[in-house]
């Protein structure tokens, strides 16, 4: 019967389109990430020399930080390397990842439109967003509980103000990541805290520009950790621990150094072994 | 009820005994009781309405009645022509071979006997093209073809020609002649007077589901007794 | 802006570039493969729908419908839930693989080459049950016969599944994780440069998968076409 035929055939073209999923298992790893990583473009930098040194394949997930880290706690991941020192050592408290090792950091920038109308210029964050406070000029916030977002509530308690209880009109909230909220601020002309790298590597600024930069307290460190093995079995162990100790290693280091957008050096190697 | 079972009459073929059959409210047969033997060609007429299709699709077990008794062939004996046929969207060949093959028979002697049937159709240069795209009347001669190669004992015709040119009709008419010598019987519904003298050995004639007159065809139409038939018989005069 | 686009879009076609080749080449393998293992589901429960008397046809029948509506991103989220490792799936390991993508993509197309396919087989249905029911077919005969006879049809539902899957890019961002070189397809690609603000190569890669699109249908239509000239 015609019919069954044309059934095995569309069985058939299934079976052949199907990707094969599971194999080369050893030689890949998973890694949860930040945006800010992936879209600076560093791990398109990093990942190729990584490659070439160990052979191993690196699939990176870019999410914001408190989702990457949920992605490690459900154990899809085997590595997870995000900025935000307080969740990470939650996380490795909980038992989930294994140990919590500095890599690089960057700096977070406050971003304005260029007349800056809230006259927050300067390299005190904190006094920046009391003058964007005190102008009520529009604000957008990441709201996504990422990295970026945990800093900018830190930079507002500082302030003791707190427009985001307040619910206060100009400050918008807009729970996407760090490119879409960019987005956003470029429409409505607003301010709004990026890391640097982010910013560097986003092409559609618009009228927006650096309003401050170079506060120590803007210095944004970025930690790996591997899942716990202990607490999720599938974990690739050895190709994970490969990866972050090459990350900490001279040459991952100087890697890392060595990315650069328009001459400009994005994350700086710290890593304390 | 329908019932399988040998006709209790040896030499019937169909038996109807007060046969009834509703829909909602609407009695559409009466109580309609006929007999029909081996080699009858029966035409069933009757104005709109009377109960011709109902009783054809009875037979054909398409519905089943709701009062009385019915004996009939067993389905696969049977072969039925509705007045659009329902064709397959393949060429001609497969549709009269599908008939077989449904059956469980090879397929290259399914084709085989589907040839031999569309030679006597006389469709043999058709056999390879697209069922649907064909005339009315080359449509028709299809159908009887699929109805045709199954050899069925009886055969169903509800104004199978109603809807075709008169030289189609001719056509269609001579190939139902035609299966009937090779020892089909015909029982057909038809508006066309014409149609039954040239057809039908014998008139059943049918008024608000009931039959009122049953007898040969010359009878019929030179004597009508009851008045329906008579009124019948003269609108279709003018 | 849009000129602009324009020629972005011809330039990556035009150099074949590697990452875009296999963005697009990704995006036609899972959402193929999506749409025939949708059909493969969704045609015998078209079917079933169609001739069956049970009790479970009307209930069956709304939820059809209104899994029409599911949000890609529900899905995602449900599938990504499935398939997590501490999930009910999650030994499968599929989660951030084209396998887990396809999954989550069946369960977006199969509603709709259902709904669709139901219709066009209660159609057939109404014009070949007399003929069935004559020539003493058996309901699987049936069955067979009303797939066969409505083969022309069901390719372009074929069509509507595989085009709701390309365009999709909810539940494939969550479960596939648009993991550059595995799991990156058009639509995740195109968010992805939407949010680093490469507008203009969001729209070229926009560009490209309506091209895409639209090469496929046209393809479909015409063999479409010469099928039925072949009975002709």
């Amino acid at each position: 019967m015609k019919l069954t035929s044309f059934f095995s055939v569309a069985a058939a073209s299934v079976l052949l389109a199907l990707p094969v999923g599971a194999r080369a298992q050893d030689a890949s790893i998973t890694v949860a990430s930040t945006t800010s990583t992936e879209q600076s473009g560093l791990f398109g930098h990093l990942l190729p020399i990584f490659k070439r040194a160990s052979g191993i394949d690196v699939k990176v997930v870019a999410l914001g930080t408190g989702q990457a880290l949920d992605v490690g706690r459900r154990g899809d991941a085997d590595v997870v390397f995000v900025h935000d020192q307080a969740a990470e050592e939650k996380f490795v408290a909980e038992g989930f990842g294994v140990r919590r090792i500095p890599v690089m950091y960057n700096d977070f920038v406050l971003i304005g439109p260029s007349d800056d109308p809230a006259k927050s210029a300067g390299k005190d964050i904190v006094a920046g967003l009391k003058a964007v406070y005190n102008a009520k000029s529009a604000f957008v916030s990441r709201g996504d509980k990422s990295g970026t977002h945990a800093a900018e509530l830190r930079y507002w308690k500082q302030t003791a103000l707190d427009p985001a209880t307040e619910k206060a009109s100009w400050y918008r909230e807009t729970g996407s990541g760090m490119g879409p909220a960019l987005n956003t601020a470029a429409a409505m002309n607003g301010y709004i805290l990026a890391d640097r790298g982010t910013w560097l590597s986003f092409k559609n600024r618009q009228n927006l520009k650096i309003v401050v930069e170079g506060d120590t307290k803007l210095f944004n460190q970025y930690g790996v950790m591997l899942v716990n093995p202990a607490k999720h079995a599938h974990v690739k162990r050895d190709a994970g621990q490969k990866f972050i100790d090459w990350l900490v290693s001279a040459e991952g280091q100087a890697a890392i150094a060595s990315y650069k957008i328009g001459g400009e050096q994005l994350f700086f190697p710290n890593a304390t072994k | 009820m329908r019932s399988t079972a040998p006709v209790q009459n040896n030499s019937a073929l169909v038996e109807l005994v007060r046969v009834r059959y509703r829909v909602g409210d609407t009695e559409i047969l009466r109580g309609v009781s006929l007999q029909i033997n081996p080699g009858e060609r029966v035409a069933l007429l009757g104005a709109n309405g009377a109960g011709k299709t109902t009783l054809l699709r009875l037979i054909n077990g398409l519905i089943s009645s709701n009062e009385g008794t019915l004996a009939s062939p067993p389905v696969a004996l049977q072969a039925m022509l509705f007045q659009k046929p329902p064709l397959l969207r393949r060429n001609v060949l497969d549709n009269v071979a599908f008939a077989l093959k449904s059956r469980g028979m090879a397929e290259t002697e399914a084709e085989q006997l589907s040839m031999q049937t569309l030679s006597r159709c006389g469709l043999t240069g058709l056999s390879q093209r697209y069922a649907r795209a064909l005339s009315g009347g080359e449509q028709q001669k299809l159908a009887l073809a699929r109805a045709w190669v199954t050899r069925p004992t009886l055969l169903l015709a509800d104004e199978a020609t109603a809807s075709l040119a008169p030289a189609a009709v001719h056509e269609v008419e001579r190939l139902m002649l035609d299966m009937c010598e090779q020892g089909s019987t015909l029982i057909f519904a038809t508006h066309n007077r014409g149609q039954a003298k040239r057809l039908a050995t014998r008139i059943v004639f049918m008024s608000a589901g009931r039959v009122i007159e049953d007898r040969t065809a010359d009878d019929f139409f030179a004597n009508p007794a009851s008045q329906e038939a008579i009124d019948y018989i003269n609108v279709e005069r003018v | 802006m849009i000129a602009d686009a324009f020629l972005q879009a011809l330039a990556l076609v035009s150099s074949f570039d590697p990452a875009v080749m296999s963005i697009v080449w990704l995006s036609l393998k899972v959402s193929g493969a999506a749409a025939l293992i949708g059909a493969l589901i969704a045609l015998p429960l078209a079917a079933w729908v169609v001739q069956t008397r049970s009790l479970l046809r009307e209930p069956m029948i709304v939820l059809l419908n209104a899994s029409l509506g599911l949000p890609p991103v529900i899905v995602g989220l449900v599938v990504y839930l499935l398939l997590s490792r501490t999930g009910p799936m999650g030994a499968l390991g599929w989660l951030f693989t084209p396998a887990g993508m396809i999954f989550a993509q069946v369960i977006l197309v199969t509603p709709i080459i259902a709904a669709l396919a139901r219709q066009v087989l209660e159609d057939a249905q109404q014009e070949y049950q007399d003929l069935f029911a004559s020539l003493a077919l058996s309901r699987w005969q049936s069955l067979q016969t009303l797939l066969f006879e409505t083969r022309f049809s069901l390719l372009v539902l074929l069509l509507a599944g595989f085009g709701r899957a390309i365009a999709e890019v909810g539940a494939v961002m969550m479960v596939g994780g648009n993991i550059a070189g595995h799991t990156r397809v058009m639509t995740t690609a195109i968010a992805l440069e939407t949010s680093k603000g490469e507008l203009a190569l969001a729209l070229a890669l926009g560009l490209i998968l309506i091209f895409i699109v639209l090469v496929i249908n046209i393809a479909a239509h015409y063999a479409r076409q010469v099928l039925r000239r072949r009975y002709a």
